[in-house]
Parts: C-alpha cells; sequence; structure tokens
C-alpha cells in the first residue's frame, strides 16, 4: 500500500481527533480561572461548585489532549522524516520553546491544581490555574507559528538541504500567527462555552444537578460564548483577507471561484464539479465576495484559473489547486456553524436577560444538548480548510506534501497501516469512553426534587 | 565549546531529567499490580505519583523537541528508523497517562483492574524500548549514505539492545521501588523497601553484563572512552552505595545514589557516542555527527538563549511542587486517583 497516502490519512485522522481536545482545554481552563477568581474575591461557596463539577470534565478532556498531544510531537518524524530535514531548522525551534515554555508550565500546575485543593491556599490555588491556562494557551501560540510558517514561510533562507532560519523575531512573528491565533483561542473560547451550555442544558432536562450553580453557569458561558463567537467571526473575516494576498490558491478553491470575477459574487451553496470546473445547484449574493475580500463592491477577485497560470509562471508546470469540493465545503459549514451558534447564544442571552431559566424551555435546551457537536463541526472544518486548502504544498510554495514522506525504503506501507489502525482505535476508544465518563459524570449530580428522582 | 557540542550535552542533560523523573514514574507504573493488593494500596501508588508524572513527561517531550530543534537530521533518522518501538512507546503511553485520569472514575472492579494493568505495561514498555533505543543509538546501526535507517524492526531487537533495555526495566523499578519507600505509609513503605533492596541485586547482576558487553560493543569504538568511563565509574559508585543505603533503610540517600546512578549511565553512554550522534554500522562515513545532523549556527543561538532562560525557572517551580506535596500518602487519605 502507498505510504503516503497512509500517511496523509494518519496525519489528518490524529489530528483531527487530537483537536477535539485542544479547543475545550484552551477555553475551559481559562473559564474555570475566571470562576476561581471570582470565588476568591466573594467567597461564595456556588463559584467553587461550578468550578469543582466543571473540572471533572476538563481533566478528563485534557488527559486525552495530552496522550495525544505526545503523538502529534513524534509524528513529523515516524511518517514524516523528509519534512523534518527540510524543515527542521525552522519548525523545531518553536516546537522546543512550546515544551519548553509552555507544556512544563501546564502540566506541572495542573498537578498542583488537581491535587492541591487542601495543600495550598485559595489564592495560589487560583493562580495555579491561571498558570495552567496560560501554559495550554502559550502552548497554542508557539506550534500555530511553526503551522504559521508552513502557510506563509517568512524569516528563512534557503540552504542545500532545506530552509534555515534567518530571523528568529520574523519567524515568531509571521503576520499569519497574527490572524491564527486570536481565531483559534476565540474558537478556544466558544467551544468551551458550549459545552458548559449544552451540559448544562442537559442536566435542566434530566432535572439534576446544583440548580444555582447551573444558572450561573449557563449565564458566565453565555457571556464568555459571546465574547468568542463574535470574535472569532471577526478574526477569521480579516484573516481570510490576509490569505486572498497570501495563498490564492487557498481562497479561490475555498470560494469554488473557477474563473476571475470583477465584481465577484459570493457563493452560498455549489456542488462544484472538479472535471468541468463548474458548479451546480448554485445560490450566490451579488458583489458580496469582492466586499468580504476588499471591502468594496467592485473589485476583482482571483479565479482559480488566474492563479493556477499564475503559479504555473512561478513553479512551472503542475496541478497549484487544493481539492476544490473539501475546501469549498470545510470552509462553509465552519462559517454556517458559527453562525448557528452566533443565533443560539443571542437567543440564550435574551432568556438571560428576561430571566427565564432554561428548565421553561425544555425545546431550545435539547437543542443546545446538540448544539454542542456545533465547535467541534467547526473547529475541525477549519483546519480541514486550513491543511487542505494548502495542498499541494506541505510548506507553501517551498515543499510539496509528497515529497515530505518518509521513503517506502525506511518506513513501508505496512508500518504506517500498523501505525494508523492501532493509534487510529484506541483515540476512538478512549474518546469514546472518555464521553461515557462525562455522561456518567452528569449522572452522579444529585437529582433536583425527590419526585424527579423517580 | 561550540554551540553543536552545547546542545549535544543540552540533549543529555535533558535525557538524563527524563530518565530520571520518568525512570521512577515508570517504576512506579511497574509497580502497581504487585505491591498494591487492594484497590486503596493501589490508589495510594498511583497518588504517590499524581501530582508530578505529567510534568516528569515534559521532559521526554522537552528532549523530543529540543532533538528536532537542535539536530533535525538526528530527530529525522531515529524516529523514522526506529519506526515500531516509538509507536509502541506512544501507544503504551497514551494509555497510562489516560489510565491515571480514568482509573478512579468507576467503581467496577474489571474496570479498574484493566486500567492497573494498561498503566503496568504502559510503564513497562517505554522502560523497555527507551532502554533498547539508547542502546542501539550507541552500538550503531545500519544506516546509508542519505542518513536513512535500513535496518528493519528485528535488527533492532539484538542481544545487546535487548540486556540494555532489561536493564533500564530492573534499574526504573529499584528507583520507582526507592521513591515509593519514601513516599508511602500503612506498612506499604515497608514492602517497597524490600522490592527496592530485591531490585537493586538484579540491578547491579544486570549493569555489569550491560557494561562488560559495553566495551567491546561501543566505548572500544567510542572516541572518547576515557570520559565516558569515568562517567560509568560514577554510575557504578554510585550504584554501591545505593546498595550500601538501601541495606540501611536510608530510603532518601538510597534515592540520590541511584538518581546518580541514572545520571553516570546516561552521560557516560551519550560521551561514548560524542561526536557522533547516530553511527552507521555499514560505514563511519555514514554517520550522523554532530555537524551533519545539526541545525544552523542561528537556531542554536536562539535555542540556547531559550534553554538557559527557561530551563533554572523550570527546575524551581517543579522543585516548588515536590515540596507542597511533600507528605507520605496514606490508604486512609481522601484520595484523588
Amino acid at each position: 500500500m502507498d505510504p503516503l497516502i497512509l500517511a496523509r490519512w494518519q496525519f489528518a485522522i490524529l489530528t483531527i481527533i487530537h483537536f477535539f481536545f485542544v479547543p475545550l482545554t484552551l477555553g475551559i481552563s481559562i473559564f474555570l480561572a475566571i470562576l476561581e477568581t471570582a470565588y476568591v474575591k466573594t467567597g461564595k461557596q456556588v463559584y467553587r461548585d461550578a468550578v469543582k463539577f466543571w473540572a471533572k470534565v476538563f481533566l478528563i478532556n485534557f488527559a486525552l489532549g495530552v496522550v495525544s498531544g505526545i503523538v502529534q510531537e513524534f509524528q513529523f518524524g515516524l511518517n514524516w522524516s523528509e519534512y523534518a530535514r527540510f524543515m527542521g531548522d525552522i519548525f523545531g525551534a518553536p516546537l522546543a520553546v512550546e515544551a519548553l515554555l509552555a507544556f512544563y508550565l501546564e502540566s506541572t500546575f495542573i498537578g498542583v491544581w488537581i491535587f492541591g485543593w487542601d495543600k495550598v491556599s485559595p489564592k495560589v490555588h487560583a493562580t495555579v490555574i491561571w498558570l495552567t491556562a496560560i501554559g495550554s494557551n502559550l502552548s497554542a501560540i508557539w506550534i500555530l507559528i511553526a503551522n504559521s510558517f508552513m502557510q506563509h514561510p517568512i524569516g528563512y533562507t534557503m540552504g542545500e538541504n532545506g530552509v534555515l532560519m534567518q530571523n528568529f523575531g520574523q519567524v515568531a512573528t509571521n503576520p499569519n500567527v497574527l490572524y491564527q491565533f486570536p481565531h483559534v483561542f476565540f474558537a478556544g473560547m466558544s467551544t468551551a462555552a458550549f459545552v458548559v451550555i449544552g451540559l448544562s442544558a442537559y442536566l435542566y432536562l434530566q432535572k439534576r444537578g446544583d440548580k444555582a450553580m447551573l444558572d450561573l453557569s449557563v449565564r458566565w458561558a453565555t457571556i464568555y460564548g459571546l465574547i468568542g463567537v463574535i470574535l472569532v467571526m471577526t478574526v477569521g473575516h480579516f484573516q481570510g483577507q490576509f490569505l486572498v494576498e497570501e495563498q490564492p490558491s487557498k481562497m479561490a478553491a475555498a470560494e469554488a471561484l473557477w474563473h476571475s470575477e470583477q465584481p465577484a459574487d459570493f457563493s452560498l451553496f455549489a456542488i462544484p464539479n472538479e472535471a468541468t470546473q463548474t458548479n451546480a445547484l448554485e445560490i450566490k449574493i451579488p458583489k458580496f465576495l469582492s466586499f468580504l475580500s476588499y471591502n468594496d463592491f467592485t473589485s476583482k477577485v482571483e479565479g482559480i484559473d488566474e492563479v493556477q497560470a499564475a503559479m504555473e509562471t512561478k513553479y512551472g508546470p503542475g496541478d497549484y489547486i487544493p481539492p476544490v469540493g473539501i475546501t469549498y465545503w470545510s470552509f462553509r459549514l465552519m462559517v454556517y456553524a458559527g453562525g448557528l451558534m452566533l443565533l443560539l447564544l443571542l437567543y440564550l442571552w435574551y432568556l438571560n436577560s428576561k430571566g427565564i431559566s432554561l428548565d421553561q424551555k425544555p425545546g431550545f435546551a435539547k437543542a443546545l444538548v446538540w448544539s454542542i457537536l456545533l465547535p467541534y463541526l467547526a473547529v475541525s472544518t477549519g483546519w480541514i480548510m486550513a491543511e487542505v486548502g494548502r495542498q499541494p504544498w506541505v510548506v507553501y510554495g517551498l515543499l510539496k506534501t509528497q515529497k515530505g514522506v518518509s521513503p517506502a525504503s525506511v518506513v513501508g506501507g505496512g508500518e504506517v497501516l500498523f501505525s494508523l489502525l492501532s493509534l487510529g482505535i484506541v483515540y476512538i476508544v478512549l474518546t469514546y469512553v472518555g464521553v461515557k465518563l462525562v455522561i456518567k459524570h452528569l449522572h452522579s449530580a444529585p437529582a433536583q426534587t425527590p419526585a424527579a428522582a423517580d | 565549546m561550540d554551540l553543536k557540542t552545547l546542545w549535544f550535552i543540552l540533549i543529555t542533560v535533558l535525557f538524563i531529567g527524563f530518565f530520571f523523573l520518568e525512570g521512577f514514574d515508570y517504576g512506579v507504573g511497574m509497580l502497581l499490580p504487585f505491591l498494591g493488593k487492594r484497590d486503596e494500596e493501589r490508589r495510594a501508588i498511583l497518588n504517590a505519583i499524581g501530582p508530578f508524572w505529567d510534568g516528569n513527561e515534559v521532559w521526554m517531550i522537552t528532549a523530543g523537541g529540543a532533538l528536532f530543534a537542535s539536530f533535525p537530521q538526528w530527530y529525522a533518522t531515529l524516529f523514522s528508523g526506529f519506526y515500531i518501538p516509538l509507536v509502541l512507546i506512544l501507544l503504551a503511553l497514551i494509555f497510562r497517562g489516560v489510565g491515571f485520569e480514568f482509573r478512579s472514575q468507576e467503581e467496577g472492579e474489571g474496570w479498574r483492574n484493566a486500567w492497573d494493568w494498561l498503566i503496568w505495561l504502559g510503564s513497562l514498555l517505554p522502560a523497555l524500548l527507551w532502554g533498547v533505543a539508547i542502546a542501539n543509538i550507541v552500538r550503531g546501526v545500519p544506516i546509508d549514505e542519505n542518513m536513512h535507517y535500513v535496518g528493519g524492526f528485528f535488527n533492532l531487537l539484538n542481544p545487546y539492545a535487548l540486556i540494555g533495555g532489561i536493564t533500564f526495566v530492573v534499574l526504573f523499578l529499584m528507583h520507582g521501588a526507592t521513591y515509593l519507600a519514601l513516599k508511602l505509609t500503612n506498612g506499604l513503605e515497608k514492602q517497597a523497601e524490600r522490592i527496592a533492596n530485591r531490585t537493586w541485586v538484579a540491578t547491579l547482576v544486570m549493569a555489569v553484563i550491560f557494561i562488560l558487553y559495553s566495551f567491546p560493543e561501543v566505548f572500544a569504538k567510542s572516541q572518547y572512552e576515557g570520559l565516558a568511563l569515568v562517567f560509568i565509574a560514577i554510575a557504578v559508585v554510585a550504584l554501591l552505595v545505593d546498595g550500601y543505603f538501601l541495606k540501611k533503610g536510608e530510603m532518601l540517600k538510597a534515592f540520590w545514589a541511584g538518581g546518580v546512578t541514572i545520571l553516570g549511565v546516561t552521560a557516560g553512554f551519550f560521551a561514548s557516542l560524542y561526536p557522533n550522534v547516530m553511527p552507521s554500522s555499514l560505514n563511519p562515513q555514514y554517520s550522523l555527527t554532530i555537524n551533519n545532523a545539526s541545525a544552523s549556527h542561528t537556531t542554536l543561538t536562539v535555542m540556547t538563549i531559550v534553554a538557559l532562560v527557561l530551563v533554572p525557572i523550570v527546575l524551581v517551580y517543579q522543585g516548588w511542587t515536590y515540596y507542597t506535596f511533600r507528605q507520605r500518602i496514606s490508604t486512609k487519605d481522601e484520595l484523588t486517583y
């Protein structure tokens, strides 16, 4: 079997599953830090109850994020050794900084936080969760710095066997990461909010749990989520404009814009056909893509044909357009999921402001339980768009994905298949077990009234 | 000293930190189902490393990341070449890490037993396979002119490497038992002390075999045989001192002596490697060295500043956590794990 195809599937599957756990860790660690700070400031027990209750969800998720994260670090050596050789001088440094600056911080202090409730003072305990949260989010910054080089290489010179670091400051302040990190950060806030709200809604429906604690959690998570969703969209908009300039092949494919248009319409729905280079059943908003790309209704937006021609001139003959259907639909699913999340949160915010609790709105509460899936859909499709949309490159403009794979003489298809199957199955089983444990935790919450317990 | 040599030393230091800290974690995991008869005993054992294991594991992650940053060719050749052992280590670490968190979240005996054995396996495999990996690295493996490992999986399971692996296992068992003798109570600490004494004998036997075997296989070919042997001698003396303290029941001193043993062994074998990082058994010309495997001067400079600033800070706060959780764990405590 072709090791390249297997290695691509492996990276995609393991990374997407790893990234189920990451955004929740990023967002909920800060959410818990805020709640625990409120507890230290006010001394009100309800904040502590909330922290203790959500801590369990956080820790189950955190454990899965940590163990799948270890695999991430070694995957570049396992299946992508030629990528590691080509990119090592640039990629290794942020990865090592991530370990030294972030992993030590989060992994050391999470231990103190879990075990330290009665070993350190409340103030120190609250500080410790802040340090954990900062560590997790710092780790996101540094791995995104590394990824940003793959999206938009700067600060390097070409050496004999790969890229060489020329300016670390430039690598670390890559304009791409200035969009990408906030995008991931606010996505983390949104994910955490939907998990807290959705699980609370489940408890309202089950008539379980301490109602004061749940009301508080939902109120705070609504605000937290609104900030997250509104800002993730805002940053995403500017990130898109940046990509129109810097990675036109990705954006042309994400819009399924086969031919340049002036002004360009925005496609709401289409079934792109790569063979005929046309879209079936397309629904469009006139001139809106010009506006999204350049803030006016008149500008020309480069289509796939023009981008392909320009890249052929630059890099020689070849196919420089990523899979259009996947890129187009991953982009749309991300945006639509985000939009739906915004509407749900606005309505919830309205209910909160009217003092209407979720147990009076069982239909909406049910919808909120299912909407836990929305942020996961959005972050997964977001990464699919970012990574599939960069193809055929693994490092944009510098190294094609097929050149990065470990040579078949070193790592054969059978070996990749073994690791893909073993790690893939273990990830899926453990994710399932983790979800089961979260559900069990919810069911262990005391019933609200004796009647409801029957 | 040039930066490449400095980074060779820093990588050695990270591996020493990794083997010292994860060494006792792995040992504790390997002892879990045997030392702990009843559930609360097993929980006490797990809680003895509960606050620390994750921070300790980062020493391995950092060693891997720093390897990538400072010697990308070494990272690429090693992890693509030692593919199956690395995948097994990763699988083991997944079960182990998740096991700590999940194990006590369900009451069922079958559930807890299953996780205990997964934690056991998840500790045994990395201890064994890191030993196998290090032994293979220092002995030399088939590497072709393009820096590609061409030996296949079974070539890694040669007698020398397996002896290295077993030596790591017994050394970490002793280190873990010594640690538990310091952290437990209710009589468990006495049992741990007895195990530490017994595994010390096994460690001594294995260490002697491994070191004698290393003379023809490794030291005789080394460019820095003298330096390597100084460290090995330190390790042997520390191991003997360790045995003395174990016998007297002075466990804290024994623990540190065991730590020096790990330091001496690791430093000794890395010193025997220098200036190679992965010698080729096919042709010395094909060997990866600190020169042909290293990152650029710019990257090494950046990394040097980062490491020299951050590693001391890490040591301070990790030290603080050990101080915070210095009390012995009783089976009668309210246990978290």
